[in-house]
């Protein structure tokens, strides 16, 4: 089976992904001589239903390095790229290190973590009176 | 023409020396490009109106300049000049219930031929301005470069709800308009300023205002200043309510 294909998010608004993290992620992908798509901002891609997205979804399996899982998730579907939940592993450059970061994009094996409905949170109709 | 209709340029990069790979990456996705990069040339597709294929050249300055010409030739748009700010749907927790279609008075949301709800004008939602998520009774509305969760898209907790329903409360306690009650302060603290003899007095009370309103809501400043008139806030309030009502009508069909 072919490896896994890797997006890298540049978001274009370094306050909400720091910037050092998102260089370093973007140089290592560089160093380790990988192919891999980079957009320079997920979100004005989803905006534009990028052609991009749909034929990276259509590839197979895919690890993106972006933001929140949650987010990311929704941005493809906003964008008619949704993507298959068994396939896809979402790197968070708000909250993780570059290093565990290019590690995970880096091996072959796949570990998806789109999150489903429930894990998506508590509903309204669940949660505790006030 | 609509965000969706407007043509890109992806370039692709094969073969690209590694001592100059992240400086011309860098470049390219400053300037807004996607850009697909490859280790070796057999397997890149030819060229294409939206593809544009640069082999083995090593000045990254020189890559950006042939970019830049491609894009003006083939008249794709530039990204990168408009903030990306619009929010995002998680429809794991959408309910469909029409409250920010009809809470929205710029026409950011719609719905779709099954009468769900959808953002549609992406490019409408004002810069900065989550107040659309904070209405919304299941957190299901993200903006996904907002600088805390569950707006950014982080895991939704049991006391995130209970803030969204608080926010809800105090929206029912001002009629529903919050939008109404805001424009009304703006103008009070704007009437404040014209009557003041001392302009920096003036001014400096107008801010506090302002920054007041703006944490209360967490609506930005330049929102409120922007917001149209009574009247037409009324007409507006009007015609989102009108166009969710017939949705909700559609759906319980
Ligand atoms: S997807 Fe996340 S990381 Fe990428 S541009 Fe949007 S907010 Fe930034
Ligand atoms: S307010 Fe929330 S739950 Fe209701 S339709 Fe909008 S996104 Fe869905």
């Amino acid at each position: 089976m072919s490896k896994p294909k890797i997006i890298y998010c540049h978001c274009a608004y370094a306050q909400v992904v720091p910037k050092e993290v998102k260089e370093a992620v973007l140089r290592k992908l560089c160093e380790a001589n990988v192919p891999f798509e980079a957009v320079a901002d997920l979100c004005e891609s989803s905006a534009r239903r990028d052609p991009s997205l749909k034929r990276q979804v259509e590839s197979g399996q895919i690890k993106i390095a972006a933001c929140y899982p949650r987010a990311v998730k929704w941005l493809f579907a906003a964008a008619q790229a949704p993507l298959a939940p068994d396939a896809t592993e979402v790197l968070n450059m708000r909250s993780q290190t570059a290093d565990e970061i290019v590690e995970r994009l880096l091996q072959p094996d796949l570990k998806s973590n789109l999150p489903t409905s429930q894990e998506s949170g508590p509903k309204a109709n669940q949660s505790a009176p006030l | 023409m609509s965000l969706k209709d407007q043509k890109t340029l992806r370039i692709v990069l094969a073969e690209t020396p590694v001592q100059t790979r992240f400086e011309t990456l860098q470049k390219l996705l400053e300037n807004g490009y996607t850009v697909t990069c490859t280790t070796e040339s057999g397997s890149v597709a030819t060229e294409s109106p939206n593809v544009l294929l640069i082999q083995k050249d090593s000045a990254p300055g020189h890559i950006v300049e042939q970019a830049e010409s491609a894009r003006v030739e083939r008249e794709a748009v530039k990204q990168g000049e408009w903030k990306p700010w619009f929010p995002v749907i998680d429809y794991d927790r959408c309910t469909n219930c029409m409250q920010c279609l009809s809470f929205c008075l710029f026409g950011v949301y719609g719905v779709d031929q099954d009468h769900k709800i959808e953002v549609q004008n992406n490019d409408s939602c004002k810069t900065n301005c989550p107040a659309c998520s904070r209405v919304c009774p299941e957190a299901a509305i993200m903006f996904p470069k907002y600088k805390t969760g569950p707006i950014n898209g982080d895991i939704v907790t049991t006391a995130d709800l209970q803030r969204e329903k608080m926010k809800i409360d105090i929206s029912a306690l001002l009629g529903g308009d919050v939008y109404a009650m805001l424009r009304t302060r703006s103008e009070r603290a704007q009437s404040r300023f014209s009557k003041e003899r001392d302009p920096d007095k003036a001014l400096k009370e107008r801010q506090r205002c302002l920054v007041k309103l703006a944490e209360a809501g967490d609506i930005p400043a330049e929102v409120l200043m922007a917001l149209p008139s009574p009247e037409e806030i009324a007409q507006r309030a009007e015609t989102a309510k009108a166009k969710a009502a017939a949705a909700l009508q559609n759906n319980s069909k």
